[in-house]
């Protein structure tokens, strides 16, 4: 359980527990050991060195006289000692004088030479404790004795402290793995709980579950009833949210009928023009012309020109109805642009004017075009519409100059280059503060008797040229002429730019 | 008129445009017998000699001129159950109409007409337009079947 993932934190917990107890308990242990080893030596050598003086003194005056018998009784008392393990006295010179137990012919310990002034000396020596002692009588050394006790028992003893301080930790892990499981209770578990759910949550998304019951007061409480107050506010909020979506969908939805309807509406309107307009204005140009063709004699020369007029009229209205009808299509018509020479589409609108181009001799300036992404239907439309503008305008011109090209420049609100279009001429112009009116339907700004024209056909290219993404402008002067520009898309297109077509797939059949 | 050989079923609803199409078609003498049917309802009956035409002979008009804004039965359903049935499947039929929409260019030809005309307003224009068609569809185009 300890090992188990999302429960890694009441392992942490538990083995963090236990290793601080372990190092705690193993310090204690190890500074009571210590302690231990020092005083128990201590009282050792304290116990062999007053074992040696009372030796001393007993046996001082044996050395004095060479009586070691004497001196071997003393000894033999060392018996009572529990853990001696052997005794010598030596003579002043340095020569064993009686040992104890006796056991003749072995090796017995050496004397330590001891420095000058001091009487006693002691050595662990493994499991033994040696100490050394000189024997004074009357001020002057008489012998050493010699001691060796052994220190079975000490470390009996400190065996016997480790095996209990192994207990006692044993123990205490024992205790902390049970507190451990009470800390899992009221820290760990929350905790986990906690992470649990927010798992859940992110995973089903279900922001309506909370946390059941918390457990107390604590950081932890007040991290949960934080985490609740987070999960009804998030809950509010995606409500909100959801409503405000839903309604909007629901708008939009209804704008969409709406817009649908209103198209349709447009589309019926268009044809019942295009349709029902037509056949009264057939009529008034029908009955008129066989009243002047077939009854020429009862109409006098008065009402022959007004027959005409109504005729003209007629034609006109015929022609305003199919500009309308062309420039209402062109707003709901889809683009098919497809990579467009404009060379070649301003020789297919230039061959349609060929006849009156060459009757005034007009001087045609052509620039290099580049090839670009359009639709060339209504593109076509666009440079009919300018360039049939500029032969009308420039009729009253002795010497009638158009001019067709493109240059780049700097876009409106960028600073990237864009590809302008112009068409200049140098025909009747406009007064430049008129210009907005030039692209309004029905706004003319000539009389008809002057320059004939329905008013549509530079709102329809203002629509096409939208329609592309592009931008349309003017500038004139009156008697001067007119340059219209135009751009095909924001920013420039990426087709090419030079006269020659850069891609092989050019459309020439438009 | 019921036993004479019609060269020409004008189906036409509105009254001044059928007199002008008449005008037209008799000034340049194109045909000598037309009957006119004034909605579609009635083109139908004439073609298929029911209601008022049962006693018709089994005679077919060389060409049907077909407005397509009609009452009752429209342009375009004429033309459909003239090309679905076996007996006037083959006649040619042009459509003489005021729309120049895209939709019923698309829809006249998709059912199988075999010319489109859209009405001039300017009736010059309207006069050779009929001209021409009558020359063409009753005099120069031969019919696979007696007339």
């Amino acid at each position: 359980m300890l090992t188990d993932r999302p429960s890694s934190i009441t392992a942490k917990l538990t083995w963090m527990n236990m290793l601080v107890s372990a190092a705690a308990l193993l310090l204690a242990c190890a500074a009571f050991a210590t302690y231990e080893v020092i005083s128990v030596r201590q009282n050792m050598v304290r116990a062999l060195s007053i074992q040696a003086q009372i030796i001393g003194f007993n046996s001082a005056s044996a050395l004095l006289f060479d009586d070691p018998r004497s001196a071997g009784n003393t000894l033999a008392a060392l018996k009572a000692a529990p853990d001696l393990i052997d005794a010598e006295i030596f003579t002043a010179s340095g020569e064993l004088f009686v040992a104890y137990p006796h056991r003749p012919g072995e090796r017995h310990l050496p004397l330590r030479w001891v420095a000058g002034g001091q009487t006693e000396a002691h050595w662990f020596n493994g499991r033994t404790l040696v100490l050394q002692r000189q024997i004074v009588f009357g001020g002057k050394p008489a012998g050493t004795v010699l001691i060796r006790t052994d220190l079975r028992q000490l470390n009996k003893r400190l065996k016997a402290d480790a095996v209990i301080a192994g207990i006692v930790l044993a123990a205490c892990m024992a205790a902390v793995l049970l507190m451990s499981s009470f800390l899992r209770r009221t820290i760990s578990e929350p905790v986990v709980r906690l992470a649990e759910m927010a798992r859940i949550i992110s995973h089903q998304k279900d922001y309506s579950v909370r946390i059941a019951a918390i457990p107390s007061r604590d950081e932890l409480g007040v991290l949960m009833e934080s985490f609740n107050e987070m999960l009804a506010q998030i809950q509010v909020r995606d409500g909100a949210l959801l409503q405000a979506h839903n309604e909007l969908e629901g708008r939009v939805e209804e704008r969409t009928v709406q817009l649908m309807g209103a198209n349709r509406e447009l589309e019926a309107f268009s044809y019942s023009v295009s349709h029902d307009l037509r056949a009264p204005l057939r009529q008034i140009s029908g009955f008129a012309k066989i009243l002047s063709d077939e009854y020429e004699a009862q109409i006098d020369v008065a009402g022959q020109r007004y027959l005409k007029l109504i005729q003209e009229g007629a034609r006109n209205m015929g022609r305003l109805i199919d500009d309308l009808i062309n420039m209402g299509r062109i707003g709901r018509q889809e683009l098919f642009q497809k990579p467009t020479d404009l060379n070649d589409l301003l020789q297919f609108v230039l061959n349609d004017l060929q006849t009156e181009i060459e009757a005034r001799s007009i001087n045609l300036r052509l620039g290099a075009l580049p090839v670009v992404e359009c639709d060339p239907g209504l593109i076509k439309q666009v440079f009919a519409n300018l360039l049939s503008n500029a032969v009308k305008y420039t009729r009253y011109q002795e010497h009638p100059v158009i001019e067709v090209g493109q240059s780049r420049q700097n876009g409106q609100n960028t600073d990237a280059e864009e590809t302008v279009f112009f068409v200049r001429d140098n025909g009747a112009g406009f007064d430049q503060k008129y210009e907005n009116k030039l692209f309004g339907v029905f706004q003319r700004l000539h009389r008809a008797e002057e320059f004939e024209g329905t008013g549509v056909g530079l709102a329809t290219v203002r629509r096409i040229i939208q329609n592309h993404g592009g931008r349309i402008w003017a500038k004139g002067e009156i008697g001067k002429g007119a340059t219209f520009y135009f751009t095909l898309k924001p920013g420039g297109h990426g087709v090419g730019n030079t006269g020659m077509p850069l891609m092989q797939e050019v459309n020439h059949d438009i | 008129m019921i036993s004479e050989t019609v060269e020409i079923l004008l189906v036409e609803d509105n009254a001044a445009d059928l007199e002008l199409a008449l005008h037209a078609l008799r000034k340049n003498k194109v045909a000598n017998t037309i009957h006119i049917a004034r909605d579609g309802e009635e083109a139908l009956q004439f073609l298929f000699r029911q209601g008022p035409y049962s006693g018709r002979d089994a005679t077919l008009p060389k060409v049907v001129l077909l407005d397509l804004k009609l009452p009752k039965v429209d342009g375009l359903e004429v033309l459909k159950v003239i090309r679905e049935d076996e007996r006037t499947k083959c006649i040619p039929v042009v459509a003489l109409t005021s729309s120049k929409e895209q939709k019923d260019i698309l829809a006249s030809y998709k059912l199988g007409v075999n010319s489109y005309i859209q009405k001039p307003v300017d009736f010059e224009q309207f006069q050779q337009a009929i001209q021409q068609l009558g020359l063409y569809w009753v005099v120069v185009n031969q019919v696979p079947f007696a007339v």
